[in-house]
């Protein structure tokens, strides 16, 4: 094993017995579930059944915990719904339950005869391949859409509204990617000597504790509470963290770039920011402190909901203490101007001189650089120069190498600037997730030739648009790969059990790719290419699984030693070398380089002519704690705690609409409606709505997708990205509200 | 014989329902059956709203059917509620060497044997 690291200590290899069980530590990155990777101790009976799984006491991370989806993960892999094998239907029969079961040898010709006619014809580039959410497929879907030609790897999300906005922001603004520094980068964690516990956390745009962000586990929120750090809440719900909150600022959905900047003017004129990290490593404040002046806590609080005196009571928490970090979340993104809003936010830990200090925001250690691809050499630069949406938005260059989604819907559907006629949808399901307007995406995909979808279960998307159909595998089914964005440290998923035909996202992946471009594929199997992604790292595939979780060590004020810029000069890795509060990339992309607020479209600040009609406020995307995204919905332990899709109401509000508790309602909004079941709740602003996303019934008709279009609220929104092309309004809209009734 | 108590740092209790599944996963159970059970209490304002002083908190409380993970404490581990608290509000242990750690408002033991 490499000196380079640093591990645990381990008490046994990570496959032993215990009784009559064989047991296997490994790491849960999925699906099922989200993208923190948590360790685990997986359990097989004598049959090879997988019975149990353990949160993994060893693992620095969770020291043992894990939540309910995971200990329900052996629920979800011998779940007797599960895709078992390949399956086709005839383009006409789109949308009918007219499926024919085919081997895998049979599916891989037909889609290899499909899609190279149509790199033939039309270009390789006539090929779209999507994932959904974060997961580890990203290094594999990318090599095979690169390796066969494409520059068209992306998300079907308006605006790429998750994360990606903050990551392409921070990579023009400050060179990288910041995270909050919870002593998640050191194996002894809190322990660590230079570890210092934040004075105060904000915790922004997010419930950490049921969603977690990449990397981030959320009750270590709880654990730092238990040190002593205090929590501010920016959140338009009462949650339980906000009554734990010393302040809890309850901001109307889409504004927190006012909020932001109004704190900032307080902090600045209040003079509480760090003048040395200023003066030294910081670009354009003058700049900066001119443009909050134009967000004055009296006129922001009109803005927000936000009274005046919190803003300032929390500029004043922010500035006056020893160090502070920021948990911040997807509501950041998924506004329409995301970029704004977060460099908004972050430049308020920056002015303050919250950056590479102990336990304020801190570099995102990196140990492998491909989350976000692998293999763009193999696609050219002639290609990439197609890349839809790389002319109007050249922040897409920030960040991942994604085609902007909203331009690639628009190309789907006119053609221009070329053809689309295939579509690769691995572990992705847009038309009940992330997707807007999904009926408009259904049918602009349907338009397409040829659309083979990869994933664990039957979805809407598969049910709707599917021609050939793959199926893939749980983390308890394969071997893999963990290097999971947030402070990345090295794990390896550990296969212990075979469901049916299934394949990993891996094997799909190289298996085509050897077919398609075998010199971009030269192994023979995926342990030998985890081995040869892991070359720079020293270690094989199997020496990692021994060692996993493996950690780089870590310092602070990596800026003051030239630790963040490939030169190896002191300062960050922008054009000025300093963090640039005024953006030299943004200027130059035509965008504003400070920045900015903009009301929300449609909403009370932006379309007040529309509020007669549509008089809420609405937000969705609220997370609860026994589902991922459109996952779970079928697996009976999770669906226990959350039968319905749910919209909160105010008790007044609902009153006031003749809504009561359970009734079943639709939210409209200008565009489309959805079905919730109202539960009212007195957490709930008087002026607001929220309800669930990623909602279909897999009980329900196949013929029918699963009553998707019923039910995805996304129905109520736009594929309309950000000036950048980042960011969409999935958590602010408007809408009304009535009673599903007999004929409506 | 030692009685052996479920000691919760209610204060804590986040509602996440970790301990429900893993006891649910370690015994069997069915769908809805659990040998622990949180409880959610509130959320309400407490006087007036403005005041943001709120009624919102969970209590886990172990059922007839805690076996207090006796086969699972064999083998030298905890029990799997008290390991998989995401909170680690819960503790296990003999009630005497529990009952000197009864400090704080809002902690709760349960005896469980």
């Amino acid at each position: 094993m490499s000196e380079k690291y640093k591990t645990v200590e381990h008490e046994r290899p990570f496959k032993y017995e215990e009784g009559d069980l064989n047991v296997t530590r490994g790491c849960a990155w999925t699906g099922p579930g989200c993208h923190l990777g948590c360790g685990v101790i997986m359990y097989t009976d004598q049959e090879g059944k997988f019975v149990k799984c353990e949160g993994d006491p060893e693992d620095p991370w969770t020291e043992g915990r894990l939540c309910m989806r995971c200990l329900d993960a052996p629920e979800v892999t011998n779940h007797e719904k599960r895709l078992l094998y390949p399956m086709k239907r005839a383009v006409e029969d789109r949308g009918k339950d007219k499926w024919e079961r085919i081997s895998w040898d049979e599916a891989y010709d037909l889609i290899t005869e499909k899609f190279m006619d149509m790199k033939e014809k039309y270009g390789a580039e006539s090929v779209v391949f999507a994932q959904g959410t974060g997961r580890d497929i990203a290094a594999y879907i990318t090599r095979l859409a690169w390796s066969f030609g494409s520059p068209n790897y992306t998300g079907f999300l308006s605006g790429q509204a998750c994360y990606l906005p903050r990551i392409a922001g921070m990579a023009a603004t400050t060179g990288a990617p910041w995270i909050p520094d919870c002593a998640q980068q050191f194996p002894e964690r809190y322990d660590h000597p230079d570890y210092e516990v934040p004075e105060v956390m904000f915790i922004w745009g997010n419930y950490p504790l049921k969603s977690n962000l990449e990397g981030f586990y959320g009750h270590w929120v709880i654990d730092l509470m238990k040190r002593g750090m205090k929590i501010v809440t920016v959140d338009p719900k009462v949650t339980w963290l906000a009554t734990k909150s010393d302040l809890h600022l309850r901001v109307r959905p889409g504004t927190d770039a006012a909020l932001a900047l109004s704190m900032m003017d307080v902090i600045i004129k209040e003079d509480l920011y760090d003048h040395d990290f200023v003066d030294k490593w910081c670009y354009g404040f003058d700049e900066l402190k001119a443009r909050a002046a134009e967000f004055s806590p009296e006129k922001v609080a009109e803005i927000t909901w936000v009274p005046a005196d919190k803003i300032v009571a929390a500029a004043r928490m922010l500035g006056k203490a020893k160090n502070s970090t920021l948990q911040w979340g997807v509501a950041v993104d998924m506004t329409r101007e995301a970029m704004p809003a977060g460099q908004a936010i972050l430049s308020l830990w920056e002015i303050t001189g919250n950056m590479e200090r102990p336990g304020g925001m801190v570099v995102a250690p990196e140990i492998l650089s491909v989350a976000g691809g692998w293999g763009r050499e193999l696609l050219g630069p002639e290609q990439e120069k197609k890349r839809i949406g790389i002319q109007d938005y050249p922040l897409y260059n920030f960040g991942f190498a994604v085609s902007q989604p909203d331009e690639t819907v628009k190309t789907i559907e006119t053609g221009v600037p070329y053809e689309i006629h295939g579509a690769w949808l691995q572990t992705t399901n847009p038309l009940a997730c992330m997707g807007a307007d999904p009926q408009r995406l259904y049918k602009a995909l349907s338009k397409l030739d040829f659309i083979v979808v990869v994933d664990l279960f039957r979805t809407p998307t598969i049910e709707a648009l599917a021609d050939v159909v793959l199926p893939a595998q749980t983390f308890a089914e394969r071997n893999g790969l963990a290097f999971i964005s947030g402070a990345q440290r090295g794990s390896t998923i550990n296969k212990i059990v075979d469901i049916g035909e299934t394949k990993s996202d891996m094997q799909i992946n190289l298996e085509l790719g050897k077919r398609w471009n075998p010199d971009g594929w030269p192994w023979d199997n995926v342990d030998e290419m985890f081995t040869d992604m892991l070359e720079p790292t020293g270690m094989t595939f199997e020496e990692l699984q021994a060692v996993a979780p493996a950690y780089q060590p870590i310092e602070y004020y990596r800026h003051e030693k030239g630790m963040l810029r490939s030169d190896g000069q002191p300062g960050f890795n922008t054009p000025t070398g300093r963090i640039e509060l005024w953006s030299n990339f943004y200027s130059r992309a035509g965008l504003d380089p400070l920045p900015y607020f903009e009301e929300p479209e449609p909403g009370p600040g932006s379309t007040p002519e529309l509020m007669d009609e549509y008089p809420l406020v609405m937000t969705s995307g609220a997370r609860f704690w026994g589902m991922f995204h459109s996952e779970h919905r079928q697996i009976e332990r999770m669906r226990h705690y959350r039968p319905w899709p749910l919209m909160e109401i105010h008790p007044e509000t609902a009153a006031k609409y003749g809504i009561k508790d359970g009734d079943w309602v639709w939210m409209e909004g200008p565009l489309g409606r959805a079905k919730r079941k109202a539960k009212l709740t007195p957490i709930m602003d008087r002026r607001l709505v929220s309800c669930d996303h990623g909602w279909w019934f897999p009980e329900g008709d196949p013929e029918k997708f699963y009553d998707v279009f019923d039910l995805n609220i996304n129905n109520t929104l736009p594929w309309i990205p950000g000036k950048s092309g980042f960011g969409s309004n999935y958590k602010s809209s408007i809408c009304k509200i009535y009673k599903v009734e007999e004929g409506n | 014989m030692t009685k052996y108590g479920l000691l919760v740092d209610a204060q804590w209790c986040s509602g996440c329902h970790s301990c429900e599944i893993a006891c649910q996963m370690e015994h069997g159970l069915p769908v809805g059956e659990t040998g622990i059970k949180v409880v959610k209490i509130g959320p309400w304002p407490i006087g007036d709203e403005a005041e943001e002083n709120w009624q919102f908190s969970y209590l886990p409380i172990p059922t007839k059917q805690c076996d207090t993970c006796a086969s699972r404490r064999a083998k030298g581990k905890v029990p799997t509620c008290v390991q998989h608290c995401q909170s680690k509000c819960l503790e296990f242990g003999p009630v005497s060497e529990l009952a000197e750690s009864m400090d704080e408002k809002q902690k709760t033991m349960f005896v469980l044997n």
